[in-house]
């Protein structure tokens, strides 16, 4: 963690899209802090609003969808940010790096021309030979050779691909770079190359980095630090070691504990299934799923506190107590879920 | 374990390759063209009432082997014997009955069902098509009896919905349950799991575990997931460019991987662990093309233990002067690039080359590029599999010691396919080590 004012500086962010069932509050009072060259893992299940949530901050929502909130970026509001002058801040200032590098790529351009086309589009006085020295640098940094800097995208494989991303967004030095789930779709060696390479951006790059993805091992190894998303928010956030060994929110302990891993012994799974986000449950999201439920739960919206400094949760069983009701922390038969309800 | 029980399956030698069409001209002059060696020489056998764990990463043949398995997928040489008869033999009338005995879960239960059915219909539509359920009633009345088998109970709550109103978990125990109406002795299970959120994962597990004891199933694993493998299988075959490289009792493969690629994979898997970071001492690159494998060990080009007769060629020394120019400065490349010529007639798969490709008098200037890279990292396998370098006619003439091809052999509680542990591939490579010095 460095010190100074964070880079990209997440207020109260509310991200919301109408569908014919009402409209889903994907992203629903998310606050968050990624500090210059830190990488900051965003951990969650399919349809917690992480991926809305990482275009969001980038001002890449759909058509129809509306913010609400704070995205300060050194300073300056990008939800309130007029289209070209957000535009001009994407790449130079803010990367993005997506699941599948091929179809990203236009396979009817050599490599040469999406590296052509990204720097010119930011700095028309380039000359030729800037360009390919730069476009070289970056690449091989990326371990991507020279030699093959007239080939088309199908010449490569689907590792090399999400390299030559990686280094179209890193060609124009941004101060941040959100990938989402960048390694997906590769295989687990491969994957451990392209995480050894965004975990080392720091040192190269002086890059910030926003890792989206519902794979706590990539978190745990890559990131300084994690915030665990549950329905539209922030259930819990902290330095990723603190976090890991001794989870404070009662979804990040149950995730922990159904990941199953090269260590997992017994098999455990949390009971029901994430909410959908066009009526989530009242009070507290996770209640219905929570083992350490309380009478206070279903009926309050948890209020954020911090345990210990540099971690923050929001659960009820952090208090603060004054706010809790008589009798609220009474423990909550929870009711047997059937597998009907489940995913 | 069970690993005592009576053979189910039986594979022998199997191959199962796919010709690549070439061109239109290599078809008018009647060329073939490659093929896909997506299993090459596969030989295992399935015990009655065990799960083998069949791990690899994609393009290793695991699902087109899975699929030869059921007959879906004609096999180009071997045998698959299932209770008695090889179905690699069978027409497509004689292999219908062949699967109602053995069951596919595949791994993504959305594109496993129609939109169209209905579950009850999706669930019993496999006891129509072999005719053993036309009365309506009693149709229904098994759907539902596989339904709650699955947890999906009380099972009228799912019948009349369609799959777009399911879970993906949920999903998946239709597709299982539509698995096991039949009541199947095999059930194939490619990558079950791997579309659905961890919270889940658990749970089919579990459900296919249980299962498996009700019924007395035996399971063919598919996976790249070695950490549910682990959980989850008796056996594990690792496989790597449509080879088995690795196979024993999971117990002894995690607890002792032999293999260096075994060892990679273990050492690569992320785990929330948090003193744990990414390891720095990964393979370099990716699965070679199946059509176009490496000579010798077709892993020998990412292990860092390879050795002389691993199978070194031309193409990795081109591998080795690309690895080299990433990352060069600019001058620095430009130069030895210009020495060394165009790269791609390297690109062949033989144990012998000259740089530069086409003359122009700059051996020299070659072989010091080459001594530079050694220099740079003598640590590198490469080198050991370097048999001579010799300046001949302004050219460098390189050979490479001859490949020994791997075997897969016992090695303590399993059978691994590298010459680490082969000690006739080790005494050959010491013959080699001591004879004419490398210049």
């Amino acid at each position: 963690m460095s010190s100074g004012a964070p880079i990209l500086d997440v207020r109260n962010l509310r991200l919301w899209y109408g569908t014919r069932r009402g409209p889903v509050r994907a992203v629903d009072g998310v606050s968050l802090e990624i500090d210059a060259g830190d990488v900051l893992g965003l951990v969650g299940e399919s349809g917690c609003g992480k991926s809305t949530l990482g275009r969001g901050i980038l001002g890449l929502l759909p058509e129809g969808a509306r913010a609400d909130g704070e995205v300060l970026y050194r300073g300056r509001n990008l939800v309130t940010m007029s289209p070209r002058e957000l535009r001009r801040l994407r790449g130079p200032e803010l990367g993005l790096i997506f699941q599948e590098p091929m179809t990203r790529l236009n396979p009817l351009l050599r490599i040469e021309d999406h590296f052509r086309e990204t720097l010119a589009q930011h700095d028309s006085k380039l000359t030729n030979r800037e360009i390919r020295r730069r476009s070289l640098d970056t690449l091989g940094r990326m371990g991507i050779p020279p030699t093959r800097f007239r080939q088309y995208p199908h010449e490569f494989s689907g590792g090399m691909r999400q390299r030559i991303m990686i280094a179209l967004a890193l060609v124009l030095h941004p101060s941040l770079l959100v990938a989402d789930e960048p390694t997906t779709s590769l295989d687990v060696i491969v994957e451990a190359q392209i995480l050894r390479i965004l975990a080392d951006l720091k040192e190269n790059f002086d890059t910030a980095l926003l890792l989206i993805t519902h794979n706590l091992g990539i978190v745990a190894e890559a990131c300084d630090r994690v915030a665990v998303m549950y329905a539209g928010q922030i259930a819990e956030e902290g330095p990723a070691r603190d976090v890991f060994a001794d989870p404070q929110h009662p979804y990040t302990r149950e995730l922990l504990r159904s990941t199953i891993s090269l260590d997992t012994t017994e098999l455990h799974s949390i009971p029901g299934a994430p909410p959908n986000l066009i009526s989530p449950p009242s009070g507290c999201r996770f209640h219905p799923r929570c083992p350490d439920v309380m009478q206070v739960c279903p009926a309050q919206g948890p209020i954020e506190t911090a345990p210990e400094p540099g971690r923050r949760v929001l659960c009820w069983l952090h208090g603060p107590e004054r706010e809790i009701p008589a009798g609220g922390t009474e423990r909550l038969e929870r009711k047997e879920l059937a597998v009907a309800e489940e995913a | 374990m069970s690993a005592r029980g009576e053979v189910l399956v039986s594979v022998q030698g199997l191959k199962t390759y796919y010709s690549i069409r070439g061109s239109f001209l290599d078809r008018l002059v009647g060329r073939t063209g490659a093929a896909v060696r997506a299993v090459d020489d596969v030989s295992l056998e399935l015990r009655k009432g065990e799960v083998l764990g069949l791990v690899g990463e994609s393009g290793s043949g695991k699902t087109t082997l899975g699929r030869t398995l059921l007959g879906l997928v004609p096999a180009t040489e071997g045998s698959v014997v299932f209770e008695g008869r090889d179905i690699t033999k069978l027409h497509e009338r004689e292999l219908r009955d062949i699967r109602r005995r053995v069951q596919i879960v595949f791994q993504d239960p959305h594109a496993s069902l129609n939109p169209a059915m209905t579950i009850a219909q999706a669930v019993g539509h496999p006891l129509q098509i072999h005719g053993l359920e036309s009365d309506g009633a009693m149709l229904r009345a098994r759907v539902a009896e596989a339904l709650e088998r699955v947890g999906l109970a009380p099972a009228e709550q799912f019948m009349d919905k369609y799959p777009s109103d399911l879970s993906g978990g949920q999903k998946q125990r239709a597709v299982i349950a539509r698995a096991i109406i039949l009541n199947p002795v095999l059930l194939v299970a490619d990558e079950p799991v791997s579309m659905l959120d961890m919270s889940v994962r658990a749970k089919i597990l579990e459900l296919m575990l249980g299962l498996k004891n009700d019924f007395d199933l035996t399971y063919l694993y598919i996976t790249h997931d070695l950490a549910t493998a682990k959980f989850f299988c008796d056996r594990i075959a690792i496989m790597y460019l449509g080879r088995i490289v690795e196979i024993g009792p999971s117990a002894a493969i995690y607890e002792d991987p032999k293999h260096p690629y075994t060892q990679a994979l273990l050492k690569a898997i992320p785990e929330p662990d948090p003193r744990r970071t990414i390891p720095r001492d990964l393979p370099r690159g990716e699965v070679p093309d199946a059509s176009r494998p490496p000579l010798g060990c077709s892993f020998h080009p990412r292990c860092p233990k390879a050795f002389e007769v691993c199978g070194w060629e031309s193409r990795d020394l081109k591998d080795l002067l690309e690895r080299r120019w990433a990352g060069m400065e600019e001058e620095a490349y430009e130069a030895e690039q210009a020495a060394v010529g165009p790269v791609e007639p390297l690109d062949v798969a033989v144990t012998h080359a000259h740089l530069p490709a086409h003359g122009g008098g700059r051996g020299a200037e070659v072989r010091a590029i080459l001594e530079r890279a050694r220099a740079a990292d003598p640590a590198e396998p490469f080198w050991r599999g370097v048999r001579r370098i010799e300046e001949v006619d302004g050219r460098v003439e390189i050979d490479w010691h001859e490949p020994v091809e791997p075997r897969l052999l016992p090695t303590g509680r399993v059978e691994v396919e590298c010459h680490l542990y082969d000690e006739e591939a080790l005494a050959e490579a010491g013959r080699r080590r001591s004879g004419p010095i490398p210049q």
